[in-house]
């Protein structure tokens, strides 16, 4: 089972560093909500993997470590507004300078915004 | 604390001063000399204590942790230089009433005046070494700004940068070396550190220490190879070329080797690298002195050259030669200030400084020539002036060293080489400038004596050197006594003042200096020949090419470095991390712990290689970006179940509807943005990335598993055993959350109200014009908004409300709670937007979507601002305090409230970042909106 959910954030965290490596803005958008996938699971998974022992009073015999939930509770909340934020200066960025570049390079063939993309008619 | 305030009243003056600017220059100088004043007056009783020989320590802790406390001292050697500071700066300010001119900014220069004031005394009267740094540098700071006091001048902007850069540079060094001597002695109190000399002498480090601590004292004090910018800081107006540049600031470094000479001195690496440096600046200053044409610049490098006599005599690590150190610092700076000032004078009444141009002033300004002459004679060391006294000791000194062989002579010649050389430059001073015939096109003809009082400050100082020169044991000799004992630790050796101590071979040197200048300045044109075939060096070219060059390489490394590109930064920072992580990784051996591995059962199999291939394909796919999207929320679902597999319900809950709200929003942004990713990369790059990516995989996999198959202990078990009792729920995660780390919480849902806000700001004038097709280049649907999904959107939505409610209410103690809650109603009502639009909801809607920000950390803040009412701190739950038969538990309902606030802040933060995308598309109108 550790194997598996080990194998599992190494994976998330290879996609979501390969993504942040890319050029434009949304892979890079993608890529960090994936490592956040691995950063929440990496932190939830310090309390061990324990199975039906949901940190509820009563519910039953022993109990999993209920901080590294509560902690990875708010994590995934402010994951999705710092998700948004990155999302939305993306947005501003190309509606200010009409590209979605991140990695300094200007936009060298997209004629307009919403124009059909060179690359689209080779496919 | 009476030290302290000497210090902090010229600082006070500073902030005050400048305010009496509008009444004249008069008025200014008036309230300018009221701190000195003052501070005089409180030194005044202390003198008794200190002739004594005892130590006046003042300390106040301030940041006790990093050793920095604002202690203060007074021991014979800061009296000595304080009254050298106060009283020089009460002459200079004086004068400075006359020098300046009324258009000039007064308020500034006086207020600099007395900044630089109240930091000198900083540096002399500090008990703590860091606190003493920081004096330190703030004399180089004002000086800067000083010297470009006239900065509409290049030159006068050129030296200050100059000064700046290299004082500033040692100071960087004396920090080095202060942060060294405070590991070394454990404390940068002085009194430690002096008691701790043996310790630092014998130290491995003394060595770097020794030479640190020297770089700051040599640029400060403007020691070869660092004076040349002491010259150039003769743009200044001359007072401050008076006050800073020749009488207190370059002494600075000369007072912290007197200072710290306990402690450093004695040894053979001090002796060679002290009195190497200031044998070399000795000659240097005063041979370069001879030939300037500029008075200024030739004060200047005199200046330089009593500095490195001062230095040699440290250097020298006798007593005696200690004890003629300290007293030519005296006496350099009576001879010198005034020098300075009868410059300023001259300068002032002809308009230039030029001694090719300025010739027999005698005839024009008697009284200020006498003046000059006198101290310029002292200058040159002639009896009955101070000068002699303290050059008489130096030479003496010089025979003293026990040097092997034949280099016992060189001491001896060099001291008496470089009188000859003051002497000559002393008399080109007198004879250049008030003889040698007649003024040559002065740009003020004909010059007269200046007004009365610009005269008084040189008077006092002239003055001061003849009572020297005369009666010095009488007039100095209780506070030389004083600045001796305290700089030799209060092993002051035997010696006399008196003006002559017979016919004896300093004595000898001194006419041989004498009459040996005079004869080079009557022969001068030879050395004038002689010299004019170097090429003079001029430094400040030499330095602003240093310069240039030094940033321009400096702007090449960043823009290398920081070349605008995200994808270079990420590629740094991910490298680095796995360079620093791997060492330690190996250090720990990575293996499989001592829990061993768990089972596996086959629907958790299942739904891992789903999320892995899932995971793998969004970065594989992630050109095509609506499939990645798609891929990518299967992937986040499969967390969701994950969490619900190991034992978290209320992850789980949060997860699934995170999900949800955040795939929406990134379809709403993937709108605005091309929907295809260009392959742009080359393949060499790909495959770097994906190594880099894999590397970083396979770390995060091996720190997991090792983690996972270890023992661990927690704080929780506290959490565990309170939460019915002390939080009064049985849902573990939720009492946390709003009741034990409740602060926390506030925290996180204040973040994630700015975030809402910022994006909501970010949008609101945004024009982002939509795209008027989709990627493949078809048109948008007419049908904006299907039926079918409003006909069952409309009824689900009392229904999830309901839900919402439900899961709220039960969350303290089954799986729910605020945020669950927030983000379920959240998703009901952006279903509503998706299904039917935004003018539909919106005009539906009764308040304003960032109204629920607000209300929600209201609520959440005075939940946690009521236990003041009760008298405990910020956010204590209340039911563990207070017992409420029958009503049922008081905490709960706190901690209800509490909640109410997460709850409306989520939804606020959510519905705002999504709608501020929403309406981005009522803008652009490229979609028809109502149905």
């Amino acid at each position: 089972m550790e194997i598996l959910f080990a194998f599992v954030i190494g994976t998330l965290t290879a996609s979501g560093v390969y993504l942040i490596l890319r050029a434009r803005t949304f892979p890079v958008v993608v890529g960090l909500t994936m490592l956040s996938y691995a950063v929440n699971l990496f932190l939830f998974a310090t309390g061990r993997l324990v199975t039906a022992g949901q940190p509820i009073i009563g519910s039953a015999k022993s109990y999993t470590d209920p901080l590294p939930q509560a902690l990875v509770l708010t994590a995934i909340v402010i994951g999705f507004a710092m998700t948004a934020f990155v999302v939305v200066l993306a947005l501003r960025s190309r509606a200010d300078t009409g590209d979605d570049h991140v990695d300094g390079q200007k936009e060298a063939f997209w004629p307009e915004p919403g124009a059909k993309p060179a690359p689209e008619e080779t496919r | 604390m009476t030290l302290a305030l000497v210090v902090l009243l010229p600082f006070l003056g500073a902030i005050v001063a400048p305010l009496f600017a509008q009444a004249g220059r008069t008025a200014i100088a008036i309230a300018s000399s009221v701190p000195p004043v003052i501070a005089l007056a409180a030194l005044y009783p202390l003198w008794p204590a200190v002739e004594a020989g005892h130590v006046l320590v003042q300390t106040q802790s301030w940041l006790p942790d990093i050793g920095l406390s604002l202690s203060f001292r007074l021991d014979g050697l800061s009296l000595l230089f304080a009254l050298l500071i106060l009283i020089i700066g009460l002459l200079i300010i004086l004068y400075s009433r006359y020098y300046l001119k009324k258009h000039e900014n007064i308020g500034k220069f006086y207020s600099l005046l007395l900044t630089f004031m109240g930091s000198m005394l900083g540096i002399v009267m500090s008990s703590n070494l860091v606190l003493m740094l920081v004096f330190w540098e703030l004399t180089s700071l004002v000086s800067f700004l000083l010297i470009s006091f006239w900065n509409d001048k290049q030159d006068a902007r050129r030296g200050a940068r100059m000064a700046l850069a290299v004082t500033g540079g040692g100071g960087l060094a004396l920090l080095a070396g202060v942060l060294l001597i405070g590991q070394v002695v454990g404390s940068y109190e002085l009194d430690d550190v002096l008691a701790a000399a043996q310790l630092v002498k014998a130290h491995a480090l003394y060595p770097v220490i020794l030479v640190l601590v020297l770089l700051g004292a040599f640029t400060k004090s403007a020691q070869f190879p660092f004076h040349f910018w002491l010259p150039h800081a003769m743009q200044a107006p001359t007072p401050v070329s008076a006050y800073l540049h020749s009488a207190t600031m370059v002494k600075a470094g000369i007072f912290l080797m007197a200072r710290l000479y306990p402690v450093l001195a004695g040894t053979p690496e001090w002796f060679y690298l002290v009195s190497f440096t200031g044998m070399v600046t000795l000659l240097v200053g005063a041979y370069v002195a001879l030939f300037k044409h500029d008075m200024k610049g030739l004060l200047a490098h005199s200046t330089v050259s009593h500095l490195g006599l001062i230095t040699l005599l440290f250097g020298m690590g006798t007593k005696l030669a200690a004890v003629a150190a300290v007293f030519h610092v005296i006496n350099h700076a009576t001879f010198k200030a005034s020098l300075f000032m009868a410059t300023g004078i001259i300068d002032h009444e002809t308009g230039t400084r030029d001694m090719r141009q300025i010739n027999g002033l005698w005839k024009f300004m008697p009284y200020t020539a006498t003046l000059s002459m006198v101290a310029a004679a002292s200058m040159a060391g002639v009896p009955l002036l101070n000068g002699f006294l303290s050059k008489e000791m130096f030479f003496a000194e010089s025979l003293e060293l026990n040097l092997p062989g034949l280099w016992a002579y060189v001491p001896p010649v060099i001291a008496t080489l470089a009188g000859i050389f003051a002497v000559a430059y002393s008399a080109r001073f007198i004879h250049d400038v008030f003889f040698n015939g007649k003024p040559v096109d002065l740009p003020i003809y004909p010059p007269h004596e200046p007004p009365r009082y610009m005269k008084i400050p040189v008077e006092i100082l002239v003055f001061a050197c003849v009572m020297v020169g005369m009666f010095p044991a009488i007039s100095v000799g209780p506070l030389l006594n004083a600045a001796s004992a305290a700089t030799l630790a209060g092993d002051v050796p035997d010696y006399h003042l008196v003006v002559i101590h017979g016919f004896n071979l300093p004595l000898v040197m001194s006419f041989i200096a004498f009459f040996g200048g005079l004869l080079m300045y009557t022969q001068r044109q030879r050395f004038f020949d002689f010299h004019e075939r170097f090429r003079e060096i001029d430094e400040k070219a030499v330095f602003e090419a240093v310069v240039a060059r030094l940033s321009e390489k400096a702007r090449a490394l960043t823009s290398f470095i920081e070349n605008g590109s995200l994808q270079r930064y990420a590629m740094l920072l991910i490298v680095a991390t796995i360079v620093v992580a791997i060492y330690p990784m190996f250090e720990l051996g990575l293996s499989i712990g001592s829990m061993g591995i768990s089972p596996v059962d086959a629907p958790t199999v299942v739904a891992g290689l789903i999320l892995i291939t899932c995971a793998v394909g969004t970065a594989a796919m992630h050109r095509e970006r609506l499939y990645a999207l798609i891929l990518l929320s299967v992937v986040g679902l499969m967390v969701a179940l994950a969490f619900a597999r190991f034992s978290a319900p209320d992850l789980a809950m949060t997860q699934l509807s995170v999900e949800v709200v955040t795939i929406v929003l990134l379809m709403l942004a993937l709108y605005y943005l091309p929907s295809w990713t260009p392959v742009e990369a080359s393949r060499f790059r790909r495959w770097r990335d994906i190594v880099i990516a894999l590397l970083a995989g396979a770390g995060m996999f091996l720190v997991t598993l090792a983690m996972l198959t270890r023992p661990f202990d927690s704080i929780s078990r506290y959490f565990l055993e309170n939460s019915v009792s002390g939080g009064g729920g049985s849902n573990v995660v939720n009492v946390i959350l709003v009741d034990f780390r409740g602060f926390d919480t506030l925290g996180e849902i204040t973040v994630l109200g700015i975030a809402a806000l910022g994006i909501f700001a970010m949008l609101r004038d945004a024009k982002l014009a939509a795209p008027p097709t989709d990627g493949q280049g078809h048109p948008w649907s007419t049908d904006a908004h299907p039926t079918m999904l409003q006909q069952i959107s409309r009824p689900l939505l009392p229904m999830a409300l309901m839900v919402s409610v439900y899961i709220f209410l039960r969350g303290h103690n089954l799986p729910g709670g605020g945020f669950i809650a927030g983000l379920v109603t959240s998703v009901a009502l952006i279903v509503q937007y998706i299904a039917s639009g935004m003018h539909w909801s919106h005009r539906r809607m009764p308040f304003s979507l960032t109204t629920p920000i607000g209300l929600g950390l209201l609520a959440a803040t005075v939940t946690g601002m009521a236990s003041f009412a009760f008298g405990f701190p910020f956010l204590t739950s209340t039911f563990s305090h207070m017992h409420w038969p029958l009503v049922g538990d008081f905490e709960l309902a706190s901690a209800m409230a509490f909640d109410v606030g997460v709850y409306l802040t989520v939804v606020g933060a959510t519905l705002t970042i999504l709608a501020s995308l929403g309406r981005l598309s009522m803008k652009s109108n490229a979609m028809p909106e109502d149905s």
